[in-house]
């Protein structure tokens, strides 16, 4: 058998829980984590690391998660959009998307609620040009990004 | 976008890593450390290595090293968002953390590497601009030995270096800038985050109200990056003015010979190197 | 309190923020094989050969087809049209002996993963012959049919004109690019003979009957079902080759089929569009005042009529004249193949290019007069004493006739709120300090509600929640939110107790879908038709049930309550629901209108230039727009702000580029550039509610497209404004390389 084609078995950390699966090498994290690990709020934008839909972060870095393969990623601890509410309650930047109209389609959605909860972590202080810096890492093809802006600076004041 | 199968490989030491390019160099093994250019080719399909070495979990590769000389060694992992704070307190820090804000965006950054950057030699990679102007030093091993490559030699082309199918780009190494350098980076690109269409850095000091030690390196425009001679003389023992950038500026355009594409041509870049050269030249000492 | 006007916070939006969004690719089914077609390498060839062998050979490929194994199914329908000769040209869902542009279908595979299955299409051998490629529309001599418009007598205007000009005009092929790729998954239940399929978008119940009837069996045998969408745009939820195969499949492989595109196929397979040449020429006073217009035009169709038809040129030809008298007109539309990917509608389609084409004979004019851009416009404009203006012309094969509008009032509060006049002179004083900057304007009618009817039921639920069932569809706009306002508004209780059906064809049986900004005009109306009914049943049962008068009882807060006894409590609604011996109270509304509405509005924009590099930043944004009625401002903000992105891409940065050979150059989005959030300045939105339409109760007209509609124009106003007299915006997108040649005077800008 094509030794390529042979599974790996990982084991992945997200959002604190154990995931033990068996990959090819060539399955991105991306894809582990939505057909393996079964979390499908990660969305594929366009799979070549340009629209960001796909980020998560790992071990606190927003990264795309269609540039890594999954087994690269045993002993990190990775974070997706399903482990940002608490307990059902809301994480205060998913308040404040939905406060400020800050989806439509929400295809983008986790992939820049991944992006801005790694950087309101490390900084609290930021303001509105800086916070378009950071969004425009990230593709949107519904809201004109203005929303997201407000949104993520809304929340950046309520997480002060 | 899936890419095609491949064979992994974690090697946990350099001499691991080694061997195995090594082993599988006739089987079209690649090396694996930010993967932010290599895994998009491989998605296109446009790269299908059999072998994937990953380089990520090989010990010390992410050290940064500043010797008593003021020589900072950047080793085979060290990411681009380590530059984003001053790695070292003298100019070089200064002149890498402003580059590093002009390439990809943050998550990129948070993976790639600037080594990485280096062996995959994109004409539009700043790092490249950056080796070729500041005179770096690269250093490649394998299992045949080791051996260092000035950055003027090590770009060989469109996306080809001379770093040898079973070598692996260890480290590159910097000198300091002297305490009175002045420097400016310029580019232009049609996008925030998007590869440059033209890039200029320009490092030199004033020295007797003349510049001294200038040095002009174009990137984005070309194949590959390169200092451009005849602006560089112009500009040694003159005194700094707009008509001298003007200059300066014009015989870097009339010296590139640009890159084309169905959308620019090389008119276009020929302007654009123009005016990221002066406009790098008055970031540098404003005239 | 109304619901109607009030900027309430979405329904749709939890899942989507926790990860829990129901997009096709997150669904599976035990047992499903993957799908992945095969696509042609070259953009026209005579095929020759399709080896499947390597690819059926390879371990976990369980099938593999070419045209032999489809060959009886049809080609793909468009929607019923007057216009004669498109047949010939429609697609069948593998390429049948002739290849016709990069991304067209030629073999499909199936596989037990998606990333064998894309082995496997790498291994197919296809032997064709390659031809060359015809790739502009203008000297290509495929013509499927011609288009014409005209009323007035344009001889005369001429004649009577003190003055004419010409352009020539063009905009760049383009399209919406969601982030979601299209996606599709099929199964039969063999048991009840149902086939279902998942990913439905936009159109389900029309959808559902071409698929019926290209696969010959009955339309009840077959349910669509809508979950969540990434992003419609005009693209996404039209019929495609792939969507047919799917099913197929699923019938003929008896597993369940899974079919995900990836971002390469998207941009060479999915709806292209935006493409076409003008050749416009206007007669005119020396006042400025439009005598006559003539426009001839080549829209790129690319390599097949898909399934609107040639709806988009009609479009362009009907709208041209736009907010403007122009009384005598016009339009020859010539509808050309090309060795593209075929083309369709994309957000405001037709009008961003009759906008940009009408707007920039405006400013032509304006410049040739030294007038001002405002007052040109000014003099050319209906007047609101004339609504409703019927125009002599059919749009999409009905009567153009302007319900309502204030277009004067609406250029004044635009310019008012932008600071026209000030604005005016900073600018002039900016460039004479040698900046480059400067300020664009543009004008736009838009239309929606595109009938002739709509269908929707609601019924009052155990819990006091009320379903209310619709043949609309979601693309991620705020459908359910909207009507769920509108039903509760009606009703009488909040719009949180309204639990919107949509996108599912089993369960309602007439629905036309979430399209041509159509949803809130005509589904709306519908919803608030079944709802207006559902509270009189209501109330005529708590009538005889309490013996009260219908006169004195009113719903409020999801209570029925007595006028006459300052707002008693008679009985909850979920009370009545649960005591009314399980007869489920319910009621139907049907909403007609053959004749669609039509917003209007304008956009206002101020750039700067960079003269050395070309760059182009927009710096202000502003779009004044009256909707009749908002529903919910805070959507239709972001409707609007949403489309102004797009429309920023098409106008500077978005193009489909081929080369010699007819292969895209614009494969990855590395190449097609899409505006991030640097691109895109903050949008200043001004609604306005002077002119609801008088054909529906609620008074309402659609958003969906407003933002979008005049960017180019508006952008092109502004450049030209700052480049000053040496240039002049005559294609889309305008890129650094064409500033550039403006500025070194070279011709063709």
């Amino acid at each position: 058998m094509n030794p390529a084609a042979l599974l790996i078995t990982v084991d992945l950390t997200v959002n604190g829980e154990r995931y033990t699966v068996d990959v090819e090498p060539r399955c991105t994290l991306a894809d582990a984590l939505r057909e393996k690990c079964r979390l499908t709020g990660t969305n594929l934008g366009c799979e070549h690391g340009v629209c960001g839909t796909c980020t998560v972060l790992v071990d606190g870095e927003p990264v795309r998660s269609c540039l890594l393969f999954a087994v690269q990623m045993s002993g990190k601890s990775i974070r997706t959009v399903e482990g940002l509410a608490k307990d059902g309650r809301l994480h205060e930047l998913q308040r404040a998307f939905t406060e400020h109209h800050a989806l439509q389609c929400g295809y983008c959605t986790p992939g820049f609620l991944m992006l801005a909860v790694s950087y309101l972590e490390k900084n609290r202080n930021i303001d509105e040009h800086e916070i378009r810096d950071l969004v425009a890492s990230n593709l949107c093809r519904c809201t004109g990004y203005q929303n997201i802006v407000q949104a993520i600076s809304a929340a950046a004041a309520r997480l002060r | 976008m899936k890419a095609a199968a491949f064979e992994y490989h974690a090697p946990r030491s350099v001499n691991a890593a080694t061997e195995l390019l090594a082993r599988h160099v006739e089987e079209n093994a690649r090396i694996l450390a930010g993967g932010q250019s290599l895994v998009p080719a491989m998605a296109l399909r446009l790269a299908a290595p059999a072998h994937l070495i990953d380089i990520n979990g090989v010990a010390g590769l992410s050290d940064l090293m500043l010797d008593d000389e003021g020589h900072l060694t950047v080793r085979a992992c060290v990411r681009h968002a380590a530059f984003q704070q001053q790695v070292e307190q003298g100019l070089l820090g200064n002149l890498l953390s402003k580059v590093v804000r002009h390439i990809a965006h943050y998550p990129i950054r948070t993976r790639g590497t600037m080594c990485g950057s280096l062996a995959n030699a994109d004409p539009a990679s700043e790092w490249c601009l950056v080796a070729v102007t500041l005179e770096a030093e690269l250093f490649a091993t394998s299992s045949r030995g080791s051996r260092s490559i000035r950055a003027r030699d090590w770009f060989r082309g469109l996306m080809t270096t001379a770093l040898r199918p079973d070598e692996l780009l260890l480290e590159v190494r910097f000198d300091a800038l002297p305490s009175d350098t002045v420097f400016g980076f310029q580019e232009f690109s049609r996008r925030a985050g998007d590869f440059a269409l033209a890039m200029a850095l320009v490092t030199l000091r004033v020295q007797g109200g003349v510049i001294a030690e200038p040095r002009v390196g174009i990137g984005a425009v070309e194949p590959s990056p390169r200092r451009i001679a005849r602006a560089e003389e112009m500009l040694r023992g003159a005194k700094p003015s707009r008509e001298l950038y003007e200059e300066a500026a014009n015989a870097a355009a009339e010296s590139v010979d640009p890159l084309t594409d169905a959308r620019y041509d090389a008119a276009y870049r020929r302007g654009l190197t123009r005016t990221m050269t002066f406009r790098a030249l008055n970031e540098a000492c404003p005239a | 309190m109304t619901m109607i006007g009030q900027s309430v916070q979405r329904l749709e939006d939890e899942p989507l923020l926790t990860g829990r969004g129901k997009f096709v690719a997150n669904l599976s089914f035990p047992d499903e094989l993957h799908m992945r077609v095969v696509r042609s390498p070259y953009a026209h060839a005579t095929l020759l050969n399709v080896d499947l062998q390597p690819a059926l050979a390879l371990p976990g490929v369980v099938a593999a087809w070419t045209f032999t194994d489809v060959a009886q199914i049809p080609p793909i329908e468009f929607r019923p049209t007057k216009v004669q000769g498109l047949e010939p040209y429609r697609q069948t869902i593998l390429a049948n002996g002739q290849l016709r542009y990069v991304g067209e279908p030629v073999a499909v595979v199936f596989a037990e993963t998606s990333y064998v299955a894309e082995d496997a299409a790498d291994l197919v051998g296809i032997d064709a012959t390659q031809l060359p490629a015809v790739l502009d529309a203008p000297t290509s001599c495929i013509e499927p049919a011609v288009l014409r418009k005209e009323y007035g007598d344009l001889d005369q205007a001429f004649a009577a004109a003190d003055q004419t000009l010409t352009l020539d005009l063009a905009i760049g092929r383009h399209s919406g690019v969601p982030l979601e790729c299209r996606g599709a998954l099929a199964r039969e239940d063999r048991a009840s003979g149902i086939l279902e399929l998942y990913g439905a978008a936009k159109r389900p119940h029309a959808n559902r009957d071409v698929i019926a009837r290209m696969l010959g069996r009955d339309a009840a045998s077959i349910q669509l079902f809508e979950g969540h969408i990434g992003g419609g745009f005009g693209v996404r939820g039209e019929l495609y080759p792939e969507d047919l195969l799917v099913c197929l499949a699923a019938i003929r492989l008896g597993r369940p089929i899974k079919w995900i595109e990836d971002r390469r196929e998207n941009l060479v397979a999915c709806n292209q569009s935006r493409e076409q040449s003008h050749h416009v020429t206007a007669a005119f006073d020396n006042d400025g005042r439009i005598l006559g217009l003539q426009d001839e035009f080549f829209h790129d169709q690319g390599a097949y009529v898909r399934t609107h038809g040639a709806r988009v040129p009609d479009m362009t030809a009907a709208m041209l004249p736009s907010v403007y008298r122009i009384p005598a007109y016009r339009a020859v539309a010539h509808f050309r193949l090309t060795n593209k990917t075929p083309a369709a509608t994309y957000r405001a389609p037709g009008r961003f290019e009759s906008t940009f084409v009408i707007e920039r004979v405006l400013d032509a004019i304006a410049r040739r007069l030294q007038l001002d851009r405002g007052e040109v416009r000014r003099r050319n404009l209906i007047a609101s004493s004339e609504m409703p203006f019927s125009r002599p012309i059919q749009v999409l094969e009905t009567d153009l006739v302007l319900d309502s509008g204030d277009y004067a009032g609406l250029l004044r509060k635009a310019q008012d709120a932008f600071g026209w006049e000030a604005l005016q002179s900073e600018l002039a004083k900016r460039r004479a300090e040698g900046e480059t900057v400067g300020m664009g304007l543009a004008l736009f009618l838009e239309k929606s509600g595109l009938g002739p009817t709509d269908l929707a039921s609601t019924t009052l639920l155990e819990t006091g929640d009320v379903e209310l069932v619709t043949g609309a569809a979601s693309l991620g706009q705020g459908v359910e939110t909207v009507l769920a306002q509108i039903c509760a508004d009606a009703i009488g209780t909040d719009y949180r107790k309204i639990r919107v059906v949509h996108g599912m064809t089993s369960r309602i049986r007439k629905g036309f879908g979430s399209h041509a900004s159509r949803t809130t005009v005509m589904t709306g109306g519908a919803a608030h038709k079944a709802a207006l009914n559902l509270k009189a049943r209501i109330l005529g049962v708590v009538e005889g049930r309490y013996d009260l008068p219908v006169e004195v009882l009113d719903i409020r807060d999801g209570r029925v309550v007595r006028t006459d006894v300052g707002g008693e409590l008679v009985v909850t609604l979920a009370d009545l629901a649960r005591d009314n011996s399980g007869n489920s109270l319910e009621a139907e509304g049907e909403f007609v209108c053959d004749r669609m509405t039509y917003p209007y509005g304008a956009h206002l924009a101020v750039v700067a230039v960079d003269r050395e590099t070309g760059g182009v930043e927009v710096r202000r944004y502003l779009v004044a727009y009256d909707i009749g009625r908002a529903i919910n401002p805070m959507l239709v903000t972001g409707q609007i702000t949403g489309g102004v992105a797009q429309g920023i891409g098409g106008a500077l940065y978005e193009e489909f580029l081929y080369d010699e050979y007819g292969q895209p150059l614009s494969g990855t989005f590395a190449d097609y550039m899409m505006p991030t959030a640097k691109e895109v300045p903050q949008v200043e939105v001004l609604i306005t509610e002077d002119a609801p339409s008088p054909l529906n109760p609620l008074g309402v007209k659609g958003a969906g497209e407003a933002g979008i509609n005049a960017v180019g124009a508006a952008i092109a106003s502004a450049i030209d404004d700052a480049l000053g007299e040496q240039a002049f915006v005559t294609r889309l997108p305008v890129t650094p390389i064409e500033i550039k040649r403006a500025l070194e005077c070279k011709p063709g800008m």
